[in-house]
């Protein structure tokens, strides 16, 4: 009895529990960041490309 | 390549967009410079479709490219390293403001903060879908230095939000987000 530590003397941060929620929270809004861009519409001018692409090689034919 | 493999490029071609939309802006910040690269990059895996094989991993392949350009781009901006400090002070300024930000702001300046190939690395693998392996061949690198990388880039990105937070418990942020960057530079060196 009253041999083991407390878990509550430890600082805060020290839990690996904690930390790997922390981590993991932090993949979630990456993926966030990121998806939120992929989301978004794809401007005209990226389609322009492949059009005037395609206008360019069927004009050489 | 015969037509029918050319219309199958471009699908795939066209289907990759957003994403490389989403890794152009990791690397730049700024959503203006990031369309311009990548629509760069598209038309480079355009003019190069003869040289890309059908059924191997055009994801990856262009992802590729977009970073070469990247990279031949920054080399050529003397620009660079003065974007990176003032990225490092918005971030000051924004988190000083007290109607704290969103958090995901908060993150992508942080992400702003890392050194670019840690930011890359782990924008690859833990957002982009990559496994170790392909991150690696992205970045041209050991499949070993990728993953030190990315657990490089968790622990700094932790410590950067984290930092944000004893901020607001009444610490000075300016000491703390120094030492940050020193030790993301320091972290960064070839060893």
């Amino acid at each position: 009895m009253g041999l083991m530590a407390k878990d509550t003397d430890k600082p805060k941060g020290a839990n690996p529990e904690e930390a790997r929620l922390r981590q993991q929270a932090l993949g979630v809004k990456l993926r966030q960041l990121f998806d939120d861009v992929v989301n978004e519409p794809v401007p005209d001018e990226f389609l322009d490309i492949l059009r005037k692409h395609d206008a360019r090689s069927s004009g050489q034919d | 390549m015969d037509q029918g493999s050319e219309a199958q490029f471009k699908r795939e071609l066209v289907a990759l967009i957003p994403h490389l939309r989403a890794f152009a802006r990791t690397l730049c910040g700024d959503a203006a410079a990031a369309d311009d690269l990548a629509q760069d990059a598209v038309m480079k895996a355009w003019d190069a479709r003869a040289s890309y094989q059908m059924g191997t991993n055009m994801k990856a392949w262009t992802f590729m490219i977009l970073r070469n350009q990247f990279y031949s781009e920054k080399r050529r901006s003397w620009r660079q390293t003065q974007l990176d400090q003032e990225a490092a002070e918005r971030t000051l300024v924004a988190i000083d403001d007290p109607s704290a930000p969103l958090a995901l702001d908060e993150l992508r300046q942080a992400l702003g903060m890392l050194p670019s190939e840690q930011r890359e690395a782990l924008i690859l693998v833990g957002a982009g879908g990559f496994a170790y392996e392909e991150a690696a061949e992205i970045c041209g690198c050991a499949v070993g230095t990728v993953k030190s990388r990315v657990s490089r880039a968790r622990r700094a990105l932790q410590a950067i939000l984290e930092q944000g937070d004893y901020r607001r418990d009444g610490l000075p942020a300016s000491d703390a987000m120094r030492s940050i960057l020193s030790d993301a530079e320091r972290l960064s060196q070839p060893r």
